[in-house]
């Protein structure tokens, strides 16, 4: 276990051009001058590699047809049907009680739908898998409240995060090798913790425990990333170090970002989906949604 | 101060060291010395401190289910019980022929007009069988209590009191003479261990000693585990459990094992307590007993180990001192014990000398 | 001395309206001699006589309590002497007694049976018929007859065909012995089984049939009588564990906390009421039938001002943190157990049940419904009314459900959201005392009490569900009833095991309860 090949970095590039140094330093093979050097790529442990490949030869990671959820009555998903391409970069809004938050609740196990489809690329059914085995499959989240492991180091946050066999059983021998400290390191990197690796994670700000979520999702080596309101509480600087990061990792990653700051989705969405009463309303460009007269009536006539 | 007793510091080492030295050299050595000595350990101080040493076992298996895992468990009287109970019916299986009647049933079948042992009480008249079962006993039961339980994602107060049920009902079943195990009276009266006089001075020593022996055998056991991945894990679960089941953990599973395990340490306290105590009955199944353990690792610092031992040592040696010099105030104190140190000590004696030595507080080992 | 009185009242009642038999019996009494020969016809027109003062006569004397002096009939009542025939009392000793045969026994007995059974006291003759339902006497079978003829109660009618039937039922004539059977099947208790079993594995079929179809008859009776009386008492249990949990349901299902001393609280309410009967008993004698009215106040605020201390120092440093508030409280609970013992000892202390609440409605001769145990069901629903009443229609009640639904907006409103949950939990701490007026009635006050309590309490909270009233009913009543179905089935200790074992199995299958909200309303 111990001479266990390091972990690459999330094969191949991350995002594009970012104009954020400590953001694009962790993305692979990003700008040449990163500070930090790339991990040596070397074939996955068997445990890792073992994690099933989706299906994506139609193009979607995700797909949600004729989804269905009621609490006592009342339908908080009505017949939604949502396809999210592999490598998107996907914006859900909404208001209140549309249903953003129990949409991802579905995607990650966390409730079982009334009835209906979900299909995690074109083969593995998403609705016979427990949580942790959808995580597994490469399914990251993260929640709208910053939810981290505060009696942990940062380190130690991010080390349980990473993506290993995760076993009882192996759990209790696991020790860290060069390649996965380092691959820690890289990712302290990138959210811009390094230097606090050591300090508990319930001592951070607000801000930073944000970052560290997400860093621990980069630690999962995650397919499909659900962010809900990633920037809840943040200044202006770290939203827009966000939007960066957000956008650097679409490409490789499919993000689903929810998210009530319009400024921001505005400032990172390429498709828009608009969800109203538990079904989707519109769907499209940022300019297209705001030009949609259903939209303007349930959502941004309100907040304009 | 994580490094005190934690063996990953030298201050750890040597204090580890120290507590060795006086469990297993210390203790026999004042025990041998004349009685007018002022330094003599009177034998009846032996077979308390061997007391001592099972319970800090408990509190210890209860710290890493609920100092580290956030699980409070209000019915480890259950697997305590268990376990003495089996060792209990080695020890009566053991006099056969002995007891009052004379008879190769133990007494209380006797008295209840059985004709021959039940079932159940078939093998205990092997050594290997009871302690096999004082392990085996309570940790199938927690097992599929468990199971059960962390499937359906009971969690907190609600897991507390069906446990606390648990330990209600099986006090209940144990009550009954019926059930076979001695009804109110329980097991007592027992004659030798393995061919041993329980009465001798030097046996109780043995037994004390052996104790010790494994306390600090599954201290230094207990310290790997919440120094691997594992009990990182644990603790990840008490404070955010469903984050570490969105990384992939099933939490069902490392609840299921340390509260497994925990339950067995408890079995293995009952049946070194039982020979020494000489002792075994329904009364260590009261809801109050259970709650009395938790209160143990609360009072020395829960989620440190070092506070489950410290924890077990202060409470029982102020209850042994009380219910001698003071009876009537005793149940003040275990009051007070318990409001004071959630009100006032969150991180028990442990956090209070942590606090009165400033420093690297926020730091923890990565 | 009683049965005296109630003769010499009833002489004075009688004695100018029923001239006829008066005389009847002054004569007999008068000419009275102290013979066999003369003492059987003085039985004889006594038993026709429907004079009460023969009855007393008649049992003195088969008691050997009469005696002759001076040309005089004395009884023996007691240390009194008196006259036979107006009861005025006399000096001296009693002077010969009278020379009793076997025919005047019999002629005592009969003529006994006679005077109960036309007394013209309904309770007299329903003893006396009872006596023979539950002891069939042949020989009785024609005043029996004579007396069903004459009898207009029901109830004694029941009891005079019961104690017939069996008489009948050896009789020669087919026809009677077909009618008494059927006599039993219509009202026959599950006892006339033993008689009826030998009729059943007779010879004569239709009599066999007959008796089989009555044997069924009673026992289906019995069966639905034993369920209806199961349901009595699961209903009265349930009550008992709804007023436990009553409180309960207040402070853990609506401020979730997990209070360990609520026993304690329930302990608190039993001892205030034992105060208050103290009280009574030695400065309100006169009253003392109403000390419970008065300790129901009491024991509320009695409860509820230890519960709002216990808020006040302790519980509101540790919302938010249950588990520590359940080990708090625990702390607290031990400290009140203790408190109680060293004032009023660790013994079980004695509360009286009132008159009004002592003895019960029999409904059958196995079957009594105690009155403390039918005022606990309806004071248990007088107060989840009351409950419910002070939550849904007074200003408290709305403020309470505006903290406990969402505090920050409350206090944003202007409520003082601190001030409310004092009160609250002191609303649950009186509603527990009030459970312990209750339980004062119904068994022993101890220390303990509480500790016996709180698992069951707890119990019906969590399978009732948490933040409903409606809850804490179901999972009362629904455990009550349970429990008392299964404790015939095998034994109060085991059913209760079984319950237990069931509620844990239960929450796997629907850990929010029977009536809890579900979906986000519960998780944010």
């Amino acid at each position: 276990m111990s001479q266990q090949p390091p972990i690459p970095v999330p094969a191949g590039p991350l995002g594009g051009s970012s104009a954020l140094p400590a953001v694009a330093a962790g993305l692979g093979e990003a700008p040449p001058a990163a500070p930090v050097p790339a991990v040596p790529r070397e074939p996955l442990p068997a445990d890792v590699r073992d994690r099933p490949v989706p299906d994506v030869s139609h193009g979607a990671i995700l797909y949600l047809e004729g989804v269905n959820v009621a609490f006592d009555g009342f339908k908080a998903i009505n017949d939604l049907d949502l396809s999210i391409d592999d490598g998107e970069l996907r914006c859900i809004i909404g208001p209140n009680g549309a249903g953003k938050t129990t949409m991802m609740d579905i995607i990650t196990g966390k409730t079982r739908p009334d009835s209906g489809q979900v299909y995690f690329g074109q083969t593995v059914n998403l609705l016979e898998l427990r949580e942790a085995q959808i995580a597994q499959l490469g399914i990251g989240r993260k929640f709208q409240k910053p939810t981290v492991f505060q009696g942990h180091s940062v380190f130690e946050n991010l080390e349980l995060a990473m993506q290993a066999d995760k076993r009882v059983r192996r759990s209790l021998f696991a020790q860290l090798d060069a390649g996965q400290r380092a691959r820690i390191d890289e990712v302290l990197g990138i959210i811009g913790l390094r230097g606090h690796e050591r300090r508990p994670a319930g001592a951070l700000s607000h801000g930073q425990k944000q970052w560290l979520e997400i860093g621990m999702l980069l630690m999962q080596n995650p397919r499909v990333l659900l962010v809900d309101e990633p920037v809840a509480g943040m200044t202006e600087q770290e939203t827009a170090q966000t939007a960066e990061l957000l956008v650097s990792l679409a490409g490789k990653h499919s993000v689903i970002v929810v998210e009530h700051d319009m400024a921001f989705v505005r400032s990172i969405a390429r498709k828009v989906t608009v969800l109203h009463e538990g079904h989707v309303l519109a769907e499209g460009t940022m300019d297209q949604i705001q030009a949609n007269p259903k939209v303007v009536e349930v959502y941004l006539g309100e907040g304009a | 101060m994580r490094g005190f007793l934690s063996l990953h510091t030298r201050t750890g080492w040597l204090a580890f060291a120290t507590l060795t030295a006086l469990l297993l050299i210390a203790v026999p050595l004042l025990n041998a010395l004349p009685a007018d000595s002022a330094l003599h350990l009177p034998d009846y101080l032996v077979p308390l401190l061997g007391k001592f040493c099972c319970y800090a076992l408990v509190a210890l298996a209860m710290d890493l289910i609920w100092g580290y895992t956030g699980i409070l468990s209000l019915g480890h009287g259950v697997f305590f019980a268990l376990g003495g109970y089996s060792m209990g019916m080695y020890l009566m299986r053991s006099m056969a022929g002995q007891g009052v009647y004379r008879s190769q049933l133990p007494d209380f079948m006797v008295f209840l007009n059985w004709k021959e042992l039940p079932w159940f009480w078939h093998g205990f008249d092997q050594f290997w069988f009871a302690a096999l079962m004082a392990l085996a006993v309570p940790g199938v039961l927690a097992f599929v209590f468990g199971w059960f339980a962390f499937r359906s994602r009971i969690k907190g107060v609600y897991f507390s009191i069906i446990t606390q049920a648990l330990t209600f009902a099986l006090m209940l079943l144990f009550f009954r003479n019926e059930t076979g195990f001695g009804g109110n009276n329980g097991l007592t009266d027992f004659k030798q261990l393995l061919g041993f006089s329980l009465a001798e001075p030097g046996v109780k020593l043995g037994l004390y000693w052996i104790s010790a022996c494994v306390l600090l055998t599954v201290y230094l056991l207990a310290q790997a585990i919440v120094h691997s991945k594992f009990g990182r894990v644990l603790t990840a679960i008490r404070d955010a459990e469903s984050r570490v089941m969105f990384c992939g953990y099933e939490p069902l599973y490392y609840k299921l094992a340390v509260w497994t395990l925990s339950a067995v340490l408890c079995g293995l306290a009952g049946a070194l307590y039982v020979p020494q105590v000489g002792i075994i009955n329904p009364s260590e199944l009261e809801p109050t007993q259970s709650i009395e353990m938790a209160v143990w690792t609360a009072v020395g610092g829960r989620g440190t180990l070092a506070g489950a031992l410290l924890g077990a040592a202060t409470v029982n040696g102020l209850k042994s001192w009380f219910t001698v010099a003071a009876p009537e105030l005793w149940l003040y104190v275990l009051g007070a014990l318990f409001v004071g140190v959630t009100l006032f000590l969150p991180q028990g004696l442990i956090g209070l000398v942590r606090r009165l030595r400033p420093g690297k507080t926020e730091e923890v080992r990565a | 001395m009683c049965r005296l009185l109630r003769f010499l009242l009833l002489a004075c009642a009688l004695g100018s309206t029923l001239p006829a038999f008066a005389v009847s019996f002054d004569d007999t009494i008068t000419h009275l001699g102290a013979d066999p020969q003369s003492l059987r016809s003085a039985v004889g027109e006594l038993a026709a006589a429907n004079d009460p003062r023969a009855l007393i006569f008649l049992e003195a004397l088969r008691d050997g309590r009469v005696s002759f002096r001076d040309g005089e009939v004395l009884i023996k009542d007691g240390d009194t002497l008196k006259r036979a025939r107006d009861g005025v009392a006399v000096t001296g000793e009693p002077g010969s007694a009278p020379l009793l045969n076997n025919a005047v026994r019999r002629g005592i007995d009969s003529a006994l049976t006679r005077l109960q059974l036309t007394s013209p006291d309904r309770a007299v003759r329903l003893a006396a018929a009872t006596a023979f339902a539950d002891r069939p006497v042949r020989a009785a079978e024609d005043s029996l007859r004579a007396a069903l003829a004459a009898e207009i109660d029901q109830e004694v009618i029941h009891a005079l065909r019961l104690a017939l039937a069996p008489i009948e039922l050896q009789s020669e004539d087919r026809g009677k012995r077909l009618a008494a059977i059927r006599t039993l099947a219509d009202e026959g208790e599950p006892r006339v089984i033993a008689v009826l079993d030998p009729i059943a594995k007779g010879d004569d079929a239709e009599l066999a049939t007959a008796a089989r179809s009555a044997i069924d008859a009673i026992t289906d009776r019995q069966w639905f009588r034993d369920q209806a009386g199961n349901l009595f008492y699961g209903l009265s249990l349930g009550s008992v564990l709804l007023l436990a949990a009553l409180g309960l349901a207040i402070t853990f299902g609506l401020m979730g906390v997990i209070n360990m001393a609520h026993g304690e609280l329930l302990m608190i309410g039993a001892y205030a009421t034992y105060v208050v009967q103290n009280l009574f008993r030695s400065y309100l004698p006169g009253a003392f039938d109403w000390y419970l009215l008065a300790a129901l106040p009491v024991a509320f605020l009695a409860a509820a001002a230890v519960g709002w201390l216990l808020e006040r120092l302790v519980l509101r440093h540790l919302y938010g943190r249950p588990l520590e508030t359940l080990l708090a409280t625990f702390g607290l609970s031990l400290m009140l157990i203790q408190t109680v013992r060293l004032i009023f000892g660790a013994q079980n202390v004695e509360v009286a049940n009132p008159s009004w609440l002592s003895g019960g409605i029999q409904v059958t001769a196995q079957m009594v419904l105690p009155y403390n145990r039918i005022a606990t069901v309806i004071f248990a629903f007088a107060v989840l009314a009351a409950v419910w009443l002070i939550f849904q229609k007074t200003r408290l009640g709305l403020r309470v459900r505006a903290v406990t639904q969402n505090r920050g907006m409350a206090a944003a409103m202007g409520i003082d959201t601190r001030r409310i949950d004092a009160m609250t939990f002191a609303l649950g701490a009186g509603v527990a005392g009030l459970g312990g007026v209750a339980l004062s009635q119904l068994g022993n006050v101890s220390p303990d009490l509480g500790q016996a309590r709180i698992v069951d309490s707890f119990m019906v909270v969590v399978l009732g569900g948490v933040g409903k009233l409606a809850g804490a009913v179901a999972g009362g009543m629904g455990l009550g009833i349970v429990n008392k179905f299964l404790e015939p089935a095998m034994g109060a200790v085991l059913g209760k095991i079984v319950l237990l074992g069931f509620i844990i199995l239960f929450i796997q299958k629907r850990p929010q309860g029977l009536f809890a909200l579900k979906g986000r309303a519960v998780e944010g």
